[in-house]
This record gives C-alpha cells, sequence and structure tokens, in this order.
C-alpha cells in the first residue's frame, strides 16, 4: 500500500510534466494543424542553453527564464524560416520537414555535445519526503508539481480571458473569418509557436533531473508520451492533455513499479491502440475524428 | 482480365526481369563489399517500393516501416533457425523462411492497416511511431526472440556447383536482387493498375472516393499489407546478409532513413524509391570515407560519424520537401521544362487564393 | 438622404460624387478567361446596392476582391477614396470594411458573446466600449442574448446569420459586404435579418453591398441594383427599376 502511495504521487508529478509537454502539442496544433514531430528537438536546444545558463551563473531561475526564451526564438524561428515555407494543401508535407528537422537538431546537438548525457542537478532535494511513515513526493516533485499546475493555470487565463487569446482561439479555428475581421493570423500562428516551444522547453527542463541526464535523445520518450496523451485526450482539447497526461503518467509509473521499466513502452502503446481503436479521435475529441 | 491488361503486366516483369538481370551480370565486376552494399541496397528498396506506395499514393505516412522488415526478418529466422539446426540442408530452409517472413510481416502489416484505415495522418503516424519505440521492449518481453541481442540467422552458402564462380556476397547479392524482383514486380504491377487509381482516388477525397464505390479502409489496409510484405521480404535478406536480427538494428533511424529514401526518391515513384534506396546505403558510406580521408582528429572524426550522416539526410529532407516537393526524380525530369519556364514571358499574377465562385 | 435622392444619386453614381466603395478597372482571375472582366463600380455612402446574378456570374469573386481575399489581376480597389488595393484583408477591416461571408462565417468554436467580442476588436478599443457595444447588440438581436454562452455550433442556421450579421455590425464598419446572407433560412427570419441591415442603414449612413440570389428580399430593401452576368456589370439601376423590368428578370434573375 504504501508503495503504490509512492507510486501513485511520484506518477502525478511524472504525469504533469507529461501533460506539459502534451499541452504546447496541443497549442501547435491548434494554432496550425500540424502535429510537431520536432517539438522535443526544439524544447532540447532550449534546455542546452538553460544548461549553459546554470553552469555560468549557478542559478537555476536563470536558466529556467532562459529555456523560456530560447524556447520562444526556436519556435519563432522554425515556424517563420521553415513551416511557413512549406506546402500546406495537406498534412504530409509539414510533418516530413518536422521530422527532417528533428534529424537535423538531433545530428548538430549530437556533433557539438557529443553522445554522452551531461547530468543536471535538481534546484531541489529528490529525496522524498515521508508523511507518517509513508514515503510520499520528494521536494523537487512538489517544485514540478506548482510549476506545471501554474503554467497550466497562466496559459488558461491566457487563452480564455485576453483579448490575444480570443485572437489565438479565433485564428486557429477559423482563419479566413478571423482575417476578415482584422485578426493578423499568420503573425498569431507564429505566437502560437512560441508559445509552445515555451512550453514545451520547461517540460523538457524539469524532466531532465529525473533522468539519466541532457542528450540530444533525452526528450524522445518524452515525446511518444506526450503524443500518447494528445491522442488520448484529442489533439483539440487542452483538457483532455492534462487530465491524459497525469493518467499516462501514472500508468507508466505504476507499470515500471510493478511489472518493470521494460514492459512500459508496450503499457503505452497498448493504451494507445485502445483508444485509437475505440475512439479514432480522442477521448474528449467533438463528434468526429478529426480531419486531418 | 482483359489482353491489353495483360501486356501491361507483362511488360512490367519483362522490364523488371531484364533489371534484374542487369544487375546480376554488375555483380561480376563489383568487389566483394560493394556487392555487399548492392544487397544491402536491394533489401532496403523492397522496403521502401512499398512504403512509396504508402506515403505517396494513399497519403498514411508510417514512421515504423522498419518494424515491418524486423517482422520479416524475426519470421524467417524464426523459422530457417529450427530448419538448419534440425539439418536440413540446401535451399529449402531459406525458402521456408522467406514465407516466415511474409507471414509474419504481413500480419503486422495487416494490424497496422486496420488502424491505418481508421486513423488519420498525424495519428497513424504517432502510432508508428511508439511502434517503433516499443520494439526492443517486444523483442525482449516475448521469450524466443533473443531480447537486445537478437536471434542468429543460419548462413546460406554458396550452391556447391557454383563455388568456383562466384563468391558469397556475389551470391547474396544475387539472393537479393532477386527477392527485390519478386517483391517490388507486384508493387509496379499494383501500382500502375486498377488498385493504384483506387489509392490516389483514397489519398485525393475519401467522399468522393466512396461514392465512386471505391472503400477507403480497405484500399488503406491493402496498401499496409502489401507494403508489409515487400518490407518483410527486405528484412529476411537483411537477415540473410547479416546473418542475425536484433531490435538495435530497426530503431527509430533506420525508419526515419527508409522515410528519406521515399521522400528524397520522389513520393509515389518507384524509381524514386530506388534512388532513394541506393542514396541512404551509400551516402553513410561516402561521408564516412569523406571525413576519414580529410585527417580530421580522432576525436572530432568520432563526433561527426553518424551525426554528419543524419545531419545530411535531415537537411534533404527538409530541402526537398520545401524545394523539389516531387523529389529527385521529379526534379530531375522537371529539370527542361523548368529552364523553358524561365524564359517565358511571366503574366505578374499574385498567388491566387482559394478562388471558388458558388 | 431620402430614397429618392439616392435613387437619383444612383443613375448619376458614375459622376464625380464621392464614393465610399470603389472598384476601377478590375480584372480577378488566373489563367484562361477572367473571373471578373473590366468591371467599375462606384457606391456612394449610405447607399444599400443588392448585387444580382447567376451562380457563376462573379459575385462571390467580386465581394472577396474587395475584401481582399482575392487579388485582382489589375484595377483597384478604394475605401472612402484611398487605394486599398496593395493592402491586406485584416487591413481593410481595421479601416471598417466588413464582410459577412457565404455560409461558415462565424468562428464555431468560440461562444456567441466571444464571437460579438471579436467583432468590436479592432474598431472599439477598449473592454468597456466593446461590452456597451455588445450589450446594444443582445437588444436588437433579441434571440442572441438568450444564447450569449452557447458554442457557436450549437446555433441554428437562422442565429449563425444573425450573429455574423450583429458582429459585422458592432464595429461600425463603413462598408458592409454580405454575401448571400438569406441562403437556407426561413422567409420569416429573412425579412427579419433583412430589416435589421435596412435599419442600421439607415441609422448609422453604412453602406451595404449584398450579394443575393433570393431577389424579391435583396430588392426590396435595396435602394440599386447591379446585375452581373459572366464577370461583367449588365445592368445598373434603381432597385424598383429592376424588379419592375420583365426581360430583365426573365434573362439574368431567372424568375
Amino acid at each position: 500500500m504504501d508503495r503504490l502511495a509512492f507510486l501513485l504521487a511520484t506518477g502525478l508529478a511524472r504525469g504533469l510534466v507529461i501533460a506539459l509537454f502534451a499541452l504546447s502539442l496541443v497549442i501547435i496544433w491548434r494554432a496550425a494543424r500540424i502535429v510537431n514531430f520536432a517539438q522535443a528537438a526544439m524544447a532540447t536546444v532550449a534546455v542546452y542553453v538553460a544548461y549553459a545558463v546554470v553552469t555560468w551563473t549557478g542559478s537555476y531561475w536563470l536558466a529556467l527564464v532562459a529555456a523560456v526564451v530560447t524556447g520562444m526564438l526556436v519556435g519563432f524561428a522554425v515556424e517563420r524560416w521553415l513551416i511557413r515555407r512549406v506546402p500546406r494543401d495537406n498534412p504530409l508535407p509539414g510533418m516530413i520537414v518536422a521530422i527532417g528537422l528533428v534529424m537535423i537538431l538531433h545530428s548538430v546537438i549530437g556533433i557539438l555535445f557529443g553522445p554522452r548525457h551531461v547530468p543536471m542537478r535538481a534546484p531541489f532535494s529528490r529525496e522524498p519526503l515521508y508523511v507518517g511513515d509513508v514515503a510520499v513526493l520528494s521536494p523537487y516533485d512538489l517544485f514540478v508539481l506548482l510549476l506545471a499546475l501554474g503554467i497550466v493555470v497562466a496559459l488558461a487565463v491566457l487563452f480564455n480571458r485576453t483579448t490575444l487569446g480570443l485572437q489565438l482561439r479565433a485564428a486557429a479555428t477559423a482563419p479566413e473569418v478571423s482575417r476578415l475581421l482584422g485578426i493578423r493570423v499568420p503573425r498569431m500562428v507564429t505566437i502560437g509557436w512560441m508559445l509552445s516551444s515555451a512550453v514545451a522547453a520547461v517540460a523538457v527542463l524539469l524532466l531532465i533531473p529525473t533522468e539519466l541526464g541532457l542528450n540530444a535523445h533525452s526528450a524522445d520518450i518524452l515525446f511518444v508520451h506526450a503524443f500518447t496523451v494528445a491522442v488520448l485526450g484529442g489533439l483539440d482539447s487542452p483538457v483532455g492533455a492534462i487530465v491524459g497526461g497525469v493518467a499516462v503518467g501514472v500508468l507508466i509509473t505504476l507499470v515500471t513499479g510493478f511489472l518493470g521499466a521494460g514492459m512500459a513502452p508496450i503499457a503505452v502503446l497498448a493504451l494507445l491502440t485502445l483508444v485509437l481503436l475505440v475512439r479514432p479521435g480522442g477521448i474528449f475529441a467533438v463528434k468526429e475524428a478529426r480531419a486531418a | 482480365m482483359t489482353i491489353k491488361n495483360l501486356s501491361r503486366i507483362q511488360k512490367i516483369a519483362l522490364r523488371g526481369i531484364g533489371l534484374a538481370a542487369v544487375a546480376v551480370a554488375v555483380t561480376f565486376v563489383l568487389s566483394p563489399y560493394q556487392n555487399y552494399q548492392l544487397a544491402f541496397v536491394a533489401a532496403v528498396f523492397c522496403a521502401t517500393a512499398g512504403l512509396t506506395l504508402l506515403i505517396g499514393l494513399t497519403g498514411q505516412l508510417s514512421l515504423g516501416h522498419a518494424v515491418l522488415m524486423a517482422a520479416g526478418g524475426y519470421g524467417y529466422a524464426l523459422v530457417a533457425g529450427p530448419m538448419s539446426a534440425a539439418g536440413i540442408g540446401g535451399p529449402l530452409p531459406l525458402l521456408a523462411g522467406l514465407l516466415g517472413a511474409l507471414a509474419l510481416a504481413g500480419v503486422v502489416g495487416g494490424l497496422l492497416g486496420l488502424a491505418g484505415a481508421r486513423l488519420k495522418g498525424p495519428y497513424l503516424a504517432g502510432l508508428t511511431l511508439a511502434l517503433v519505440i516499443a520494439l526492443p521492449a517486444f523483442t525482449s518481453q516475448i521469450p524466443g526472440l533473443g531480447g537486445d541481442q537478437g536471434m542468429r540467422v543460419p548462413f546460406v552458402g554458396v550452391p556447391d556447383g557454383l563455388r568456383p564462380l562466384v563468391g558469397v556476397e556475389q551470391w547474396h547479392a544475387w539472393i537479393a536482387v532477386v527477392i527485390a524482383l519478386l517483391a517490388v514486380t507486384p508493387l509496379a504491377i499494383i501500382r500502375t493498375g486498377r488498385t493504384g487509381m483506387r489509392m490516389r482516388a483514397v489519398h485525393g477525397d475519401e467522399v468522393a472516393a466512396k461514392l465512386a464505390g471505391v472503400s477507403p479502409a480497405r484500399v488503406k489496409t491493402g496498401a499496409f499489407v502489401v507494403g508489409a510484405l515487400s518490407a518483410g521480404l527486405g528484412g529476411a535478406v537483411l537477415a540473410v546478409l547479416t546473418q542475425n536480427v536484433s531490435p538495435g538494428a530497426y530503431d527509430l533511424n533506420f525508419s526515419l532513413l527508409l522515410l528519406v529514401a521515399v521522400v528524397v526518391g520522389g513520393l509515389g515513384s518507384l524509381v524514386g524509391a530506388a534512388v532513394g534506396a541506393f542514396l541512404v546505403v551509400l551516402l553513410p558510406w561516402l561521408i564516412d570515407t569523406a571525413t576519414g580521408a580529410m585527417g580530421l582528429s580522432t576525436e572530432l572524426e568520432q563526433r561527426l560519424s553518424g551525426d554528419l550522416v543524419v545531419l545530411v539526410f535531415g537537411a534533404l529532407l527538409v530541402l526537398v520537401t520545401i524545394v523539389w516537393p516531387g523529389g529527385l526524380s521529379n526534379a530531375l525530369s522537371g529539370r527542361f521544362s523548368s529552364l523553358v519556364d524561365r524564359f517565358r514571358p511571366r503574366v505578374d499574377q499574385p498567388a491566387p487564393q482559394s478562388l471558388t465562385e458558388r | 438622404m431620402t430614397a429618392d435622392a439616392r435613387a437619383a444619386e444612383a443613375v448619376t453614381s458614375h459622376g464625380t460624387t464621392p464614393a465610399m466603395l470603389a472598384v476601377e478597372g478590375l480584372v480577378v482571375g488566373y489563367s484562361g478567361a477572367p473571373v471578373i472582366d473590366g468591371m467599375q463600380l462606384r457606391l456612394p455612402p449610405g447607399q444599400v446596392v443588392a448585387l444580382l446574378g447567376a451562380n457563376g456570374a462573379g459575385k462571390t469573386t467580386l465581394l472577396r476582391t474587395v475584401s481582399g481575399l482575392v487579388a485582382p489581376r489589375s484595377g483597384r480597389v478604394r475605401l472612402d477614396g484611398e487605394d486599398v488595393t496593395q493592402t491586406t484583408v485584416e487591413d481593410r477591416a481595421r479601416r471598417g470594411l466588413a464582410q459577412v461571408p457565404e455560409g461558415h462565417s462565424i468562428v464555431t468554436e468560440l461562444t456567441v458573446d466571444e464571437n460579438l467580442h471579436l467583432g468590436g476588436l479592432w474598431r472599439l478599443p477598449g473592454t468597456k466600449a466593446r461590452r456597451a457595444a455588445v450589450d446594444e447588440m443582445y437588444q436588437t438581436f433579441e434571440p442572441l442574448a438568450r444564447r450569449r454562452a452557447s458554442l457557436g455550433h450549437q446555433l441554428s442556421g437562422g442565429e449563425r446569420q444573425m450573429l455574423a450579421l450583429a458582429r459585422a455590425l458592432i464595429a461600425r464598419p463603413r462598408v458592409l459586404l454580405l454575401d448571400e446572407p438569406s441562403l437556407g433560412l426561413a422567409p420569416r427570419v429573412v425579412a427579419q435579418l433583412f430589416a435589421i441591415l435596412r435599419d442600421a442603414a439607415e441609422r448609422t449612413g453604412l453602406t451595404v453591398l449584398l450579394a443575393e440570389q433570393n431577389v424579391t428580399s435583396a430588392l426590396s430593401i435595396a435602394d440599386r441594383g447591379v446585375v452581373v452576368s459572366l464577370g461583367a456589370i449588365v445592368a445598373d439601376a434603381p432597385a424598383e427599376k429592376i424588379a419592375a423590368d420583365p426581360a430583365l428578370r426573365h434573362a439574368y434573375l431567372g424568375f
């Protein structure tokens, strides 16, 4: 029982990181109708910059800011200089270009920094705290939880309570009508990419201390998990991304804890297959499967 | 079947046999290593030929095509291994192994196809991505597949009668070329025939295809299955070449290489798939040779090895998609007409946006 | 301006009176025969013009070119004398050119309230001004007030068209382009919508270009009718004249 409580609590923290990343996929899907397969690689670039900042200054908080800012810049650059040039009449070219970008970023990181994992320290202890005799969360898990929740709330306010959010939502779902209302749709798409990349960068930054370290590929699995989540919840649904993220995080932690790490990818694949076959558009999808 | 139809199939078969004969003839002038590379190209071609139809014609993006090759390799090993362990010699284990490859790849492809028929673009891509990532987990969880080490595959030696004439690598190249012929010819027939038209119809407009009496689900599943069978044969060839099948060889990078091959060669084109197969086999070798010859420090060379190739392929993928959407095969054949266009007086007109009048 | 004065002006509108909206020598369409071929049209301020013609005559293309969704091959579009041909769709909207396109003209994933706020985003700076304008619209379009929290895709066809019109009017545009607003609506709803439109034009001096298949309803609220066929204007006269011309009706309007 104690073990279950511990796994559930750490699964929650892990799940919120996945949820954040999934949310970043949802933001970009809603803004540009693209599943950004390069999201993890782009975020990794931002986290390398954050790593450099923490090495130079010793301040985790400056590194966090650096990750956000670099994330935005990378998102801006990729959208303006790459994605905007891709033919838009069907989704295939966009996906293929994103995959090409993954290969470019991975190899450039590999050439610059080599294959080794760079260890990155967590700003708080990773030793679990005890409630009575039961081990629950570590302070770092708690930090991850609070920061992730804070970002989710901030995004919800941005999208639902501000005029920028209103424009972003309108431009994403009805570009032509939005233009007729005076909204600069291309700019909204760029802002969507910037927001999305920044959120993804934070998610990867939060993930790294719990993994082996920083490496060109250290966020790859996170992408697969987050994609699974985005599909569970439907690529259009922010709420689905958060609920699904926590669910997948808990599932992975439980499977790893009770059945061994080797079973986790199979569990994720099984869940993904099951959901896709029962509800091809995701659990939270509105009626028909999304045409892409 | 009409006579006209038959002659089309005969034409394709004859062309295939001709090309295979040329390839076999070429093996006599190649070095053993070059023959090994040729065999490798033929194996990859089996997979890219199916993938280019899948993506180019039906519009289904599979990031997991390497898994289908792996299924072929494992299917081969599971059948051929025990047979040769039981002392059965001659061509029997090879032939039975190929059937095993077809069976296992066909089953996996059929399952993926069922999923593909229900899933739109990004969802299918993501599912196949998750499958590639999960492959090592499958091989280590299912007993008998040998875990990360993989399975040994029995050696296929040169028949006694030919031994004075051809070397092992050359013999393997022959096997690879003949299997590629058997794998790709049906694809060429499908592509130019009615089924190919149905595939294009489904990609173009599913609703319209349905109204014309085409079942998108059946066409999409079918495309996956034929692609899987052909990729499975390619996997069997790789198993024979390397005498081993392991999950590490069929990782995401290999899947992405197959994608690079078909995109750079030109989606939907079998010639493109062949060009792409040559490219993904030979370019890494060329780049490695070039960096080796430049006399770089060992440290730099180590860093570049592998990564530089991925960089070049990634850049190719992006460039080709943006600059030559038809791929290399199309860009080369279109070069003349684009030259003509350049000197034709241009009517200055802005790009039309959706100009629809109802 | 009285209806008579407007009608008189309509006839002389090719003269020197300043036009709120003008298209000059407009040619639209890519390769082959142009969809619009050298069109001249001037709308004086406050005039309601019905744009009539069969399917494929070029009505929608004209509206989309005026709003900037389609770029012309040659010719100019002027808004209140200013050449806006080179400006973007968004810029024209911000300068007071509103368009209600045919069909899917509301943002179905936003609520009625959000749709209306969106309409006032540029022309009504400040949350307070927008809120007031939105509330005013709820008085004009009572059915919308009851559905203010509903999502766009939950609305009926009539409610959607009402919302589209309200959203266009909220920005207090100078020129309003409407494409087939009556399509698929019950006659009662059409009458209601057109009455509101006419009223808005009278009160605010709004200039309206109304493309319609529903000729009778359109002419009943228009000052002037313009009939297009194969991308060119074939008749331009006061609305009553067009309505009363059996030859014209028979040849181009199909009734």
